[in-house]
């Protein structure tokens, strides 16, 4: 018995072994990819900052996070409460809401529409939703600025057609940055509603109006509970790109109507304070994460799992 | 035949076609059908007769190219499914799968706008009836094909429809469960007092379960009538194919006494077969006869059909013997087993006899 138990031993210990190797490449990566470079921001913004950018190494101070809660008073050095970062977070989460329930609101009727297509036309479909993405951002947010500066395409149309005697002012407000958002989030919204609604049996929806659910109810208690996956990925999947947001804010937002996105650049860049700058990253992933934590958390609660 | 005078629904002439020009498809053709209140009808018929287009537009699923729809003296062929106090069992059952078994059977009530104590009431009294009480709670994709038929019917009953549209909902059951469910349904038919609209495409349900067949091939209507009808009688050459098995001979017939024909078969035998006062006779005419009503003799009688067996088939409690007669045509005919009976050998020369008013002439 002894030789027997001992080989399973060895056996099953090399079973583990080989079990760590195979997936060492799959750890690293991730290791690499995502928890290092997090671990190296949470560190710095816990160091003193260096005078032309960067951080004096090994140095321990909690100036970065005070900055993000308070700032210095430059003639008495009091601590004030941090009146423009918090302008800027609630700026970033409201417009970031905002935008979520737009492409919400536009992006199921769109995912709904496409996969109510013949088979054959929803790839086209697919294809026309995809499109923008295939031109670089930078480049579709100055087109945007284009329409909408106040001698831009926009204006010019309104006024030739005597609506407006004078240009309206929409560059450079939060409403612009809303639509810039709104522009550049859209697919990621209807992509996974749509996956969702193309796996929907459809035989359902004609067992509800049998049922006498007229059209909306068919919607409000079929449809909706079983796209509802696609709907969280879809919020998701805009929300937390939204409120970190940077390209969008700063073209078409201008340097007044910054997001937080804008305030940790400046950290790493003009300010040349990068404690600072990591702790609002920190800041915005501990926001992030909790708004996820949060919104799954209500959305699994009510309705139910899925049978499948 | 009906059971009741009242008709419950009044099909008339309803035409359904798909498509325009050369991609045209015909799937109803002008059909008319009157079903009473109480009824258990069923349309028989293969896959692409339009059975389940007809179906479909009494729902309210399709609509109607022409004709109407009266449910209860009531054109409901405009209105939208939910506003027809009839409801479906589908095939699939289709049941939502977010809700529970409870919340499945009780939902037609909720979109009625019924108060909640009715729906609760209505629900167990539907789950009673089905005999689902120990799994009201489970989600549907945690119970079995044939609980999950038990439901779909108790959801689609729970409204009390006047009329209840059932599309071959048995399709997906193995047999044994198949044979309950026939029973089941008949049962829940009878306690209700519903008329039962069935649509399938076995043969041996339609006989099973209903008061009144129709038979449908290529969009059209070829006969109604009771099951023993339908299978004594067949119309035409499809309904007594489709029905049972036949066999056909094509034959000169000739009128005899009133109400009777000869039907003079190539070997020279005549069989008497029955043929309707003022039945224009076709020359050559096709009979057909049920393998049930043809019996073997080992020796070649008079007025006997003249057959060598070509094939023996055991079927458990009976044998189907394929001969070929005289002329060539393929007979088959079946015959009870019985214990001591001496085989019959393939190759052996026989007669067939024919059991007296079995043949029938039939429309082409």
């Amino acid at each position: 018995m002894k030789p027997a138990s001992n080989i399973a031993e060895t056996a099953k210990r090399s079973d583990v072994r080989r079990r760590w190797l195979l997936s060492a490449p799959a750890l690293i990566t991730i290791f690499l990819a995502a928890i290092g470079p997090l671990l190296v921001v949470l560190m710095f913004s816990f160091m003193v900052k260096g005078d032309y950018g960067d951080v004096k190494y090994w140095q321990f101070s909690t100036n970065g996070w005070i900055s993000v809660l308070f700032e210095r008073d430059p003639i008495d050095d009091t601590l004030g409460i941090a009146t423009a970062n918090f302008t800027i977070l609630w700026r970033s989460i409201k417009l970031s809401l905002i935008t979520t329930i737009i492409t919400l609101l536009l992006g199921f009727p769109t995912a709904y529409f496409i996969a109510t297509r013949p088979n054959k036309n929803r790839d086209i479909w697919l294809l026309l939703i995809t499109i923008p993405f295939w031109t670089n951002l930078l480049i579709r947010t100055f087109g945007i600025q284009d329409v909408i500066r106040n001698e831009g395409l926009l204006n010019i149309l309104l006024m030739k057609l005597g609506l407006i005697s004078q240009p309206i002012q929409m560059l450079f407000t939060d409403g612009a940055v809303l639509l810039g958002l709104t522009y550049v989030y859209f697919p990621l919204m209807v992509l996974p509603i749509y996956s969702s609604l193309e796996k929907l049996d459809f035989r359902l929806v004609e067992a509800g109006y049998d049922l006498y659910a007229t059209r909306f109810k068919v919607l409000w208690n079929i449809v909706l509970p079983l796209s509802k996956p696609g709907i969280v990925a879809g919020v998701i999947l805009v929300f937390i790109p939204s409120i970190g947001a940077y390209v969008t804010p700063r073209v078409l937002g201008g340097g007044k109507n910054m997001m937080l996105g804008n305030l940790i650049e400046q950290q790493f860049g003009q300010a040349r304070d990068w404690p600072f700058g990591s702790a609002l990253s920190i800041s915005l992933l501990a926001i992030v994460t909790l708004a996820l934590l949060v919104y799954v958390k209500n959305v699994s609660r009510s309705g139910g799992s899925h049978g499948h | 035949m009906v059971k009741s005078q009242t008709a419950a629904v009044d099909v008339r002439g309803l035409s359904k076609h798909f498509g325009e020009g050369d991609t045209k498809v015909i799937a109803l053709n002008n059909v008319s059908i009157v079903i009473g209140e109480n009824e258990f009808f069923t349309l028989l018929g293969p896959s692409g007769c339009g059975k389940t287009t007809l179906l479909r537009m009494i729902a309210g699923f399709d609509f109607q190219n022409e004709g109407e729809i009266l449910l209860y003296g009531e054109n409901i062929a405009n209105l939208p499914p939910y506003k027809r106090p009839i409801n479906t069992v589908f095939q699939n059952y289709a049941l939502f799968p977010h809700m529970s078994v409870s919340q499945n059977i009780g939902f037609g009530l909720k979109m009625l706008g019924k108060p909640k104590p009715e729906i609760t009431a209505r629900v167990s009294e539907m789950l009673k009836l089905v005999q689902m009480e120990e799994l009201k709670d489970r989600k549907v994709s945690q119970i079995s094909g044939g609980q999950q038929q038990r439901v779909a019917l108790a959801r689609a009953l729970a409204p009390r429809p006047k009329v209840l549209l059932l599309d071959e909902p048995l399709s997906a059951l193995d047999y044994k469960l198949r044979k309950e469910m026939q029973i089941e349904l008949k049962r829940l038919q009878n306690e209700t007092g519903i008329t039962f609209i069935f649509v399938t495409h076995d043969q041996e349900e339609a006989l099973t379960m209903s008061d009144r067949i129709a038979v449908m091939s290529k969009g059209n209507v070829l006969q109604i009538g009771n099951p023993r009808e339908i299978y004594d009688r067949p119309a035409d050459r499809f309904v007594a194919s489709f029905i049972g098995e036949s066999n056909f001979i094509v034959c000169k017939v000739e009128k005899k006494a009133k109400g009777f024909a000869s039907a003079n078969l190539p070997d020279g035998t005549s069989l008497t077969v029955e043929c309707p006062v003022g039945f224009e006779l076709p020359q050559p005419a096709t009979i057909a006869i049920r393998p049930e009503h043809a019996f073997i003799s080992e020796k070649l009688g008079k007025n006997q059909l003249a057959a060598t067996i070509k094939n023996i088939v055991f079927l458990g409690t009976d044998t189907h013997v394929h001969t070929q007669l005289s002329d060539g045509t393929a007979f088959v005919v079946r015959q009870q087993n019985v214990i001591g009976e001496k085989p019959l050998q393939i190759g052996q020369n026989v007669g067939i006899r024919i059991a007296d008013g079995a043949a029938r002439i039939l429309k082409d």
